[in-house]
């Protein structure tokens, strides 16, 4: 955008810092955005059907991670956003969100292509269901990264979901107990596809391992 | 119930012993506590428990450093501009809020996911559990999106949203703002956050926009009016851009 003309105007209103065109490309800038509370209202926004569906219909190999999130009370969060990434296709591909172009309404993924993406709200009892492909990582053990959103959280968390236990750089580096708050329990169900138990506890007793990327 | 002059002591003496900290040669911390007691919801949603850090140079493979990847058609044409989505045009002072996505050195992040939520012109959100007696707008929900341009730009065209009371305190009133969710290269980068209006004269009572307690990050957070971007006989313009922060596999390999 090229520099507008004010040398005519007087009194020109200082430049708001970071306008385009009134500073050079790439210029450090004084400091992150600071994060806010999702707050209450998220839930018309941010949600969208299907959220928690990431493996294509009908993939024989499915699993379900499901659990409840708690706050530091053992009182369960309904008003929780979770979401859930593990990786997926690049650049090109279609999203998790899409819209449909005749109504203007929601069309979600293509019930095809893994997008590797989730978003579940907590409902009324503080529990959320997630189906998706078992994760699978480059190196070491596969996990799902975690971010957690609430009313009540003024920054979200990051936790990790590991669907078993094995060697692993960050598990290897927490106690036994702490540990334990990153890996899913495997459950015993007759529905003939596998099913993980993970909890979130936000404080207190048994509290999830949350981390910081640096 | 607590009163408002009782938050705002604990507003005050949390910015002070920040400020103290600083003084004494902490480091400045742009984001918000997670305990920060005069946001009273945060006392039991807070870990207790220091955060664990990774560090990302050591596993540069780290699924964190990847994000999801969202394309032309998770959006609709009239999915930036909230005034449009409904039969008539919605009640309010029509602005138009425009910016750019940045990373932490100022490079603009392309091709990325903005979403938007916010109270209509009255104060009131188009939610089930909003039971603020203040009027619904039949044409105005409130909702956008849109996908960042090649030079991080973005823009949306909607309408001035309200203050509104909430349970936090006796007489508690949320200055103006407008929800933002925005994502980045890599999911380490997500950011959801609130965008203010200049001069609110709420600023000082918030415990929420107050929960940030440096001067300047707390500053970041406040869109500037800008002339450029009003346009005669139709909009009020509003300048604000989005940096996130976080490390990113681009990061890592341009060698930070
Ligand atoms: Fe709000």
């Amino acid at each position: 955008m090229p520099e507008p003309t004010t040398a005519a105007v007087p009194a020109t209103p200082p430049a708001p810092p970071g306008a385009p065109g009134r500073t050079p490309p790439w210029q450090t800038p004084p400091g992150p955005t600071p994060s806010q509370t999702v707050g209450p209202f998220y839930g018309y926004a941010l949600p969208f059907p299907g959220g928690g569906d990431v493996a294509p219909a009908g993939h024989p190999e499915a699993v379900t991670v499901h659990g409840y999130v708690h706050d530091g009370a053992g009182a369960p969060v309904p008003d929780a956003l979770l979401e859930f990434w593990q990786g997926g296709p690049g650049t090109g591909l279609p999203g998790s969100m899409r819209r449909d172009g005749v109504t203007g309404g929601h069309l979600g993924r293509n019930g095809v292509d893994f997008t590797g993406f989730g978003r579940i709200p907590t409902d009324a009892d503080g529990h959320y269901t997630l189906r998706t492909l078992p994760p699978g990582t480059p190196a070491g053990l596969p996990y799902l990264s975690v971010c957690v959103f609430a009313r009540g959280l003024a920054h979200h968390l990051y936790t990790r979901v590991y669907l078993a236990e094995g060697h692993d750089a960050l598990l290897d580096a927490l106690e036994p107990e702490r540990r334990a708050t990153l890996v899913a329990r495997r459950e015993e169900g007759g529905t003939g596809h596998r099913s993980y138990r993970f909890d979130i506890r936000l404080q207190g007793d048994g509290e999830t391992v949350f981390l910081e990327f640096r | 119930m607590t009163t408002q002059d009782e938050i705002s002591v604990e507003i005050v003496a949390a910015r002070e012993a920040y400020e103290k900290g600083r003084a004494d040669g902490g480091h400045a911390v742009h984001h918000p506590s997670r305990s920060y007691a005069p946001y009273r919801s945060s006392v039991l949603r807070h870990p207790r428990q220091p955060l664990v850090a990774v560090d990302a140079s050591g596993d540069p493979e780290a699924v964190e450093l990847s994000g999801p990847v969202f394309g032309a058609t998770d959006v609709t044409a009239l999915d930036s501009d909230l005034t449009r989505q409904h039969r008539g045009e919605p009640l309010g002072e029509r602005i138009t809020v425009s910016g750019r996505l940045l990373d932490g050195r100022g490079r603009p992040l392309r091709g990325q996911l903005i979403e938007l939520w916010q109270a209509n012109a009255s104060g009131r959100y188009a939610h089930q559990r909003d039971d603020h007696p203040a009027p619904l707008d039949p044409n105005f929900t409130g909702v956008g999106r849109t996908l960042t341009g090649d030079d991080g730009s973005y823009t949306f065209t909607t309408v001035k949203p309200g203050a509104y009371p909430w349970r936090n305190h006796d007489n508690a009133w949320r200055p103006a703002h407008i929800h933002f969710s925005v994502f980045g290269q890599a999911f380490t980068q997500r950011l959801v956050t609130q965008m203010y209006f200049p001069g609110d004269p709420l600023f000082p009572y918030d415990p929420i926009l107050q929960s940030v307690t440096d001067a300047s990050a707390r500053q970041r957070l406040v869109a500037a009016y800008d002339h450029g971007l009003s346009r005669p006989e139709w909009s009020l313009g509003y300048r604000w851009d989005i940096v996130l922060d976080g490390p990113s596999a681009t990061w890592i390999e341009e060698g930070r």
